[in-house]
């Protein structure tokens, strides 16, 4: 992700409204997150377990001298789990909350593309059958014959920072 | 250009004379005690001596007798900083040799045209 | 005034900070009675400062008010005006005032003019008590030039006659003139009549007299305060003349201006660059030290962190390495480890300030509250000097209040309870501080009445803390206080025991890496022992392996370590190991099954005992590796805080290692079942 892409995203969303949306692939299903969340995308690397968590963060790792958690998002949603494949990497994203912005990571099966999507290709999603938490997701979108799942991940990562357990 | 020593014990009073000097066009050495300025004087003669009255230490009385004592300082105008209340410390100050003094609290205007008066 | 002084400003309330508390400090000095002038002088010079200072920088009530204040300090040095109790309080009072108005002046809120109003006319009553009048202050402005009749111009006659030793004063005639020159038009006229000899002639004397003659539109006034530097050196006469002077006159003038001593000038040689500004971190102190922002040491300090990862990465290289050649490398290896260690040191030392900052609030705390509760208590300080880091040190300020004031509510007894029990009516408090090992430890002894064992037993069963058919060591009740809401206050004051008390400061203490224990016996006294690592950036610790993964216990915890011997290990209930060490039974912590949820045959493992609130704990772990210095990193700036867990930090490898919260990790697995240890 360059610097480049991270200013030209800002400045169209600035003039016309229009994301662009880094999409990438969890389980077959395609999901997006707005560009300007992104950080890095980064190779994956031994994690450090972090007990008293919740089973989806698997721990963390070390962001060239800084500690950043990783979650699992195929146990965050309740997918089937599956092993690190040759195309799993992670996706660093800085995670805007109430309080501060945190550097997360998340465990993605493939990186897809970078897309445009306008405010009107976007439609809400059905909050009924959802697998996933409603707040978690921002709409829908279908780009080349695909459907895009777009993802709020400030929730996302958020939510995944929870009150200190009590019980492990 | 002209040098001047300029004595006192609070940071922000040798700070502000410090500052207002070197905008007119002085050149400006600190102390904060009376021993540091003799050390200060004996490196290096300045034109004129600036210094506040009660400090801990060596105080302005005494640095002003010591002053006096050293062969280039003999002439050398010699203020003291004082306040109104003082008429003692400004006679006791006159007899160890001051030339005269400043009364706090002074304008940099003030400070700036008694200097330039007595450099000429 | 054009000029900006408001970067002068912030160091003056600093300088005006230190001095109020130096004040405090000279005056509950003087309060035990002593009578040294240096100590009254130093108090005097103090709100001397702060009055110079703040009529300089333009801010009026300051000077106002410490006027009345810096006259009865004047008196009292001369020894015209008795050092009373009455008159310390009031001044103490008066230095609170002063604090309260320079906190208003900073912060540009409204200041309390009653309270002002109050203290200034105290000060002021003791002052007619005492000797007469000081002398009314002069408002800036009655130094302007006082207002010349300017409408008509007028003629003055000057005679001037230095006396002899006028020159030596650094005054020159020549300069006078030159200032008389600026009012109007000036003649003068030399009068050489006293010169002796040159055989006679003292190069540094003044023989010379001289006439002058001023016109213009000016006033006497300004004429004599051109020459009040040298009155008293000369004789002066000053007449003003009627008509103009008349054609003769005029004539019979020539300047002398130019007629100097020989010995006037002074050598004037090149400037050359300025000397070392020594700026002082405290007034009335020569410390040769520097103020710096606290932001710039911390990136000095996350540097030097990042230097002692890379260095022990290479350290992993240099061990790996056999061959010969490789011996310069692994020499230069070891110099970078001491390098690194020494710029470390040196880089956490910036940050360390003397617990003396903390320890100045007491004396006037202690002498506040005995007054309040009517108890006489002696305050011994020691070891002021020992320093700390400044954020541990800002963190510990509070608890340290708090058992302070827990020592003086609770501990110490009023004075006839005292004389009952044949202890000497005033109780004695002592703080000391010291460092022992990479610690600096705080004591908070008290000789009073020491903790209750009975009192602690029935309240705890009170709050349902512990059943009634349980044992304690006193060890154990004693820590009973430090449990949430636990206060044996009978009534609560306002002072302390509240209940929100020892359970904060324990976890205060905790959170900032640090360790406290309490000894008491009853009707001797209680001692709190507090222990603080130095620094809140890099800790030494012990790595250990559980399972794949790597873990740091924290080296101020370790009591000690060793290789488990089965026969050793017992259990009650079939749940909770037990070790026995030497004579005591000890807690087994299984690491594995706390963080892993399942855990290693312990017969294959060893034994970290560690100590965590008076309370011994044994970590099963897989192996033990090596110790080292780790630096801390922060799990919270990124995720969240996690019981059990003090932090990260990563290794020479690049892996991300878990810091153990050892005394965190005591608490959490007690939580879910108080078993008290068997005696």
């Amino acid at each position: 992700m360059t610097a480049k892409a991270h200013s030209d995203g800002a400045t169209m969303q600035a003039q016309t409204g229009t994301h662009q949306y880094l999409t990438f692939l969890l389980a077959g299903e395609e999901y997006g997150v707005d560009i300007l969340s992104v950080q890095e995308i980064r190779g994956c690397s031994s994690v450090t377990p972090i007990p008293n968590t919740p089973g989806y963060v698997l721990g963390v790792i070390n962001l060239r001298g800084t500690v950043v958690p990783i979650v699992d998002l195929r146990k965050r949603f309740g997918l089937a789990a599956a092993e690190f494949g040759a195309t799993t990497v992670f996706v660093v994203v800085r995670a805007i909350g109430l309080d501060r912005h945190r550097t997360m990571g998340m465990v993605v099966d493939a990186v897809s593309d970078v897309y445009n999507i306008s405010p009107d290709e976007v439609k809400p999603a059905p909050d009924v059958g959802n697998a996933i938490d409603h707040d978690f997701v921002t709409g829908l979108a279908t780009v080349d014959d695909k459907m895009m799942i777009l993802l709020n991940i400030d929730r996302v990562m958020n939510s995944s920072v929870s009150e200190p357990l009590q019980t492990h | 250009m002209s040098s001047i020593l300029a004595v006192d014990d609070s940071a922000s009073m040798r700070k502000m004379v410090s500052f207002t000097l070197e905008q007119a066009g002085f050149e400006v050495v600190q102390a904060s005690d009376g021993q540091e300025a003799l050390r200060v004087a004996g490196e290096k003669a300045v034109d004129l001596v600036l210094t506040d009255v009660h400090m801990p230490g060596m105080d302005g009385i005494e640095l002003i007798k010591a002053l006096r004592a050293l062969p280039d300082y003999r002439h050398t105008p010699i203020l003291t900083l004082t306040t109104e209340s003082s008429a003692e410390k400004k006679a006791q100050a006159k007899t160890a040799g001051a030339t005269g003094w400043i009364v706090k609290p002074f304008t940099p205007d003030k400070l700036i045209g008694t200097i330039k008066m007595l450099l000429g | 005034m054009s000029m900006d002084l408001s970067e002068f400003l912030a160091v003056f309330f600093e300088e005006c900070y230190e001095g109020l508390s130096a004040m405090e400090a000279g005056l509950l000095a003087l309060d035990a009675g002593c009578t040294d002038a240096e100590a009254i002088n130093t108090i005097f010079r103090a709100a001397h400062s702060i009055k110079g200072g703040s009529a300089t920088f333009g801010l009026n009530e300051i000077p106002q008010f410490t006027h009345a204040l810096e006259t009865l300090l004047d008196q009292m040095r001369n020894g015209r005006c008795t050092v009373t109790r009455d008159a310390i309080d009031l001044l103490l009072e008066s230095v609170d005032c002063l604090r309260e108005m320079v906190d208003g002046t900073k912060a540009g809120t409204e200041l309390n003019a009653k309270r002002i109003a109050l203290v200034q006319r105290q000060l002021e009553n003791m002052l007619s008590i005492g000797e007469s009048a000081s002398e009314p202050i002069a408002s800036p402005a009655a130094k302007e030039h006082p207002s010349a009749d300017k409408s008509n111009p007028s003629c003055w006659q000057i005679f001037f006659r230095p006396h002899a030793h006028m020159l030596q004063s650094g005054n020159d005639p020549y300069r006078l003139f030159r200032e008389l020159a600026t009012l109007g038009h000036l003649q003068v006229e030399a009068d050489l009549s006293s010169l002796p000899s040159w055989v006679e002639l003292k190069p540094e004397s003044c023989y010379l007299a001289w006439k002058l003659w001023l016109e213009g539109e000016l006033a006497r006034e300004q004429i004599l305060e051109i020459f009040q530097w040298v009155e008293g050196d000369c004789d002066l006469k000053v007449e003003k003349v009627e008509e103009r002077a008349d054609e003769t006159q005029a004539q019979a003038e020539s300047e002398v201006l130019g007629e100097r001593q020989a010995d006037i000038p002074n050598e004037v040689s090149s400037p050359s660059a300025t000397g070392a500004k020594n700026e002082r971190a405290g007034a009335g102190q020569n410390t040769g030290s520097i103020r710096v922002n606290i932001e710039k040491i911390d990136v000095l300090i996350n540097l030097v962190g990042e230097l002692v990862i890379t260095q022990s990465m290479l350290n992993r290289f240099g061990e790996d390495f056999e061959q010969l050649h490789m011996n310069g490398l692994r020499d230069g290896l070891i110099q970078l480890t001491r390098n690194t260690r020494e710029l470390q040191e040196a880089a956490m030392h910036i940050r360390m300030l003397p617990i003396g900052a903390s320890f100045n609030r007491f004396p006037r705390l202690v002498r506040d509250l005995g007054n309040k509760l009517s108890k006489r208590v002696e305050l011994s300080m020691s070891g002021e000097n020992t320093e700390l880091d400044k954020t541990v040190l800002e963190k510990i300020s509070d608890p340290l209040v708090h058992l302070v004031r827990n020592a003086l509510d609770h501990g110490i007894e009023a004075p006839e309870v005292r004389k009952a029990a044949g202890k000497p009516e005033t109780g004695l408090l002592q703080l000391c501080a010291y460092h022992q090992g990479g610690n600096i430890v705080i004591e908070v002894k008290d000789d009073g009445a020491g903790l209750n064992k009975e009192k602690i037993l029935r309240k705890a069963q009170e709050q349902g803390l512990v059943s009634a058919s349980d044992t304690f060591s006193d060890e154990q009740v004693q820590n009973l206080i430090f449990q949430p809401g636990f206060s044996t206050a009978e009534k609560i004051s306002d002072v302390s025991g509240r209940g929100v008390g020892m359970d904060v400061v324990r976890k205060n203490i905790n959170d900032l890496g640090g360790h406290v224990q309490i000894r008491s016996e009853a009707n001797k006294g209680t001692i709190l022992t507090i222990r603080l690592p130095l620094t809140l950036a890099i800790l030494e610790g012990q790595l250990v392996r559980i399972g794949t993964e790597i873990y740091v216990v924290p080296l101020t915890s370790i009591v000690e370590s060793l290789q488990v011997e089965p026969t050793r290990v017992s259990s009650i209930a079939q749940r909770t190991g037990l070790y026995k060490l030497r004579d005591e039974y000890i807690s087994i912590i299984r690491l594995a099954q706390v963080f892993h949820g399942h855990s290693h045959a312990l017969d294959r493992g060893q034994l970290v005992v560690v100590e965590a609130d008076n309370r011994r704990v044994g970590l099963a772990v897989e192996e033990m590796l090596g110790q080292q210095q780790v630096v801390i990193k922060s799990l919270e700036t990124n995720f969240q805080p996690i019981r059990g867990v003090s932090g990260a930090t990563i290794l020479g490898d690049g892996r991300v290692a878990l810091i153990l919260d050892v005394p965190g990790l005591v608490q959490g697995c007690i939580d879910r079942s108080l078993t008290p240890i068997a005696a």
